[in-house]
């Protein structure tokens, strides 16, 4: 390709200073990109408001495309359950009678704890879903694992609320615009949530890996094994995740720290349930008194 | 009728102003593929946005200002999840190695550029991992995975530039 030089601006000022100043205008935007670069490291969310107004023009458009997908994807599938559905039904017929004396046995001790825990006085926090959303898209080429959820504070979404799958925790919300929201998902580098495990209550922090796993680290005991299969549940430490939602699964041996894949898959969800924080911040107590003598 | 030639030189071109917004507006597009309905677990996209910006720097160097690097990354990193100012930051300093570049290599070809290009996204990919992603996440193979994947793209973006290109005529 031949060159093409645009430094021979001949005697003309205007074009002299113009390619000047474009020289000039493209360091400047280097120079502005590095101090914004600077100031958002160390104050992450002082730019949300304008990233959360990109989100709520483009979480419409994904919202559109993410039902015409799904449209799409759902005629083969009808059409496999159709040509499926006596096998199933005799699958099922037969799944219900052996799980008859399960379900009964499993009424008597809801029973038996409701009659406990009414004797202990124990008052339990029911689950306060704010809105059912779905996530329509990703920070598909970054690093960071984020989600853009199609509902923002006008439903009622804030900042720090647990967002939750049929099953298990997905993750938990960060930034919220007027339509849309983003997502801290599970898997984030920089997501922990503190778990339990399921067998023996070991208390574990569940951090993202960045590949679609987590880690689970364990918190206080040393030498501990986690063998694969071993689940863990949220442990509610915190107070931000409710206590005993799914996590994760281990799938690797490990000492003191293990691999583990999520149990929601956000990708498959077909609804997301925002949930209110399970323990609010408590209100700050009240100033003392400034009037001294 | 097909038609068959391509080249029309007395062809009616785009009006000037929409003629300048086009590769704007492509860059832009680019930076929107983002909002494509999957939840994904890796980072596997590859950047169109920066992928445009390089082909249009590289095919036709006076269809963006020089300047254009600096707000166009900034739109890239409103919707990117990266920290804001990185795509600025690091595109505008592509843009400052190429035009170092070109004052050295004056007759380039199709590899020469294809080469730079594979450069500066392995650079800005790399760079805007370092800058995002703690170091210990288990992210690096996913990265090098997308490097390898926005490279081989650049061949595409470079035909569908040129064809953009050709379209939209010469701005006066």
């Amino acid at each position: 390709m031949a060159p093409a030089r645009d430094r021979r601006t001949g005697f003309s000022r205007r074009r002299q200073y113009g390619a000047f100043l474009g020289y000039v205008l493209m360091v400047a935007g280097t120079l502005v990109g590095a101090v914004l670069l600077v100031v958002s490291t160390f104050d992450p969310p002082l730019f949300a408001a304008m990233r959360m107004a990109a989100a709520s023009i483009t979480a419409p458009v994904s919202s559109v495309l993410d039902a015409g997908v799904r449209g799409v994807a759902s005629v083969p599938e009808a059409i496999g359950t159709w040509f499926r559905v006596h096998g199933e039904n005799a699958e099922l017929r037969a799944q219900l009678k052996r799980q008859q004396a399960l379900l009964t046995r499993a009424r008597i001790i809801a029973y038996d704890n409701w009659r406990l825990r009414g004797l202990l006085q124990l008052r339990d926090r029911g689950a306060e879903p704010v809105v059912t959303a779905r996530l329509v898209s990703s920070t598909a080429s970054s690093g960071r694992r984020f989600a853009i959820l199609n509902a923002g504070r006008f439903q009622g979404v804030l900042p720090g609320m647990p967002v939750i799958g049929p099953t298990g925790i997905v993750g938990r919300v960060l930034e919220t615009g007027p339509i849309a929201a983003r997502v801290l998902l599970v898997t984030d580098p920089e997501s922990l949530i503190p778990v339990r495990r399921t067998r023996d209550g070991l208390p574990a922090i569940a951090a993202g890996r960045g590949d679609g796993s987590v880690d689970i680290r364990s918190v206080n005991a040393t030498n501990v094994r986690f063998a694969i299969g071993d689940m863990f549940v949220t442990s509610g430490t915190g107070g931000l995740y409710p206590p005993g939602v799914p996590v994760a699964r281990v799938s690797a041996n490990g000492i003191e720290s293990a691999t583990a894949i999520p149990f929601a898959a956000p990708d498959s969800l077909d609804f997301a349930l925002v949930e209110k924080p399970f323990m609010p911040v408590p209100a700050r107590p009240p100033a003392a008194a400034t009037a001294r003598p | 009728m097909v038609e068959t030639v391509s080249y029309r030189p007395f062809a009616k071109a785009l009006p000037p102003g929409r003629a300048r917004a086009l590769p704007w507006a492509t860059v832009i597009a680019g930076s929107m593929v983002t909002a494509v309905p999957v939840v994904a677990s890796l980072p596997l996209l590859p950047p169109f946005g920066l992928l445009m910006l390089l082909t249009w720097r590289l095919l036709a160097r006076f269809a963006l200002r020089p300047w254009a690097a600096a707000p166009l990354g900034l739109v890239d990193d409103l919707v990117s999840g990266q920290p804001l100012g990185s795509a600025m930051l690091l595109w505008s300093a592509c843009f400052l190695v190429i035009d170092l570049i070109e004052q050295r290599l004056v007759f380039r070809d199709f590899w020469q550029d294809w080469l730079i290009a594979a450069g500066a996204l392995a650079f800005c990919l790399v760079v805007g991992r370092l800058i995002a992603v703690p170091i210990g996440a288990h992210v690096d193979w996913a990265i090098l995975a997308q490097v390898g994947i926005s490279i081989l793209l650049f061949p595409t973006s470079a035909r569908l530039v040129a064809w953009i290109d050709r379209k939209r005529g010469t701005p006066a």
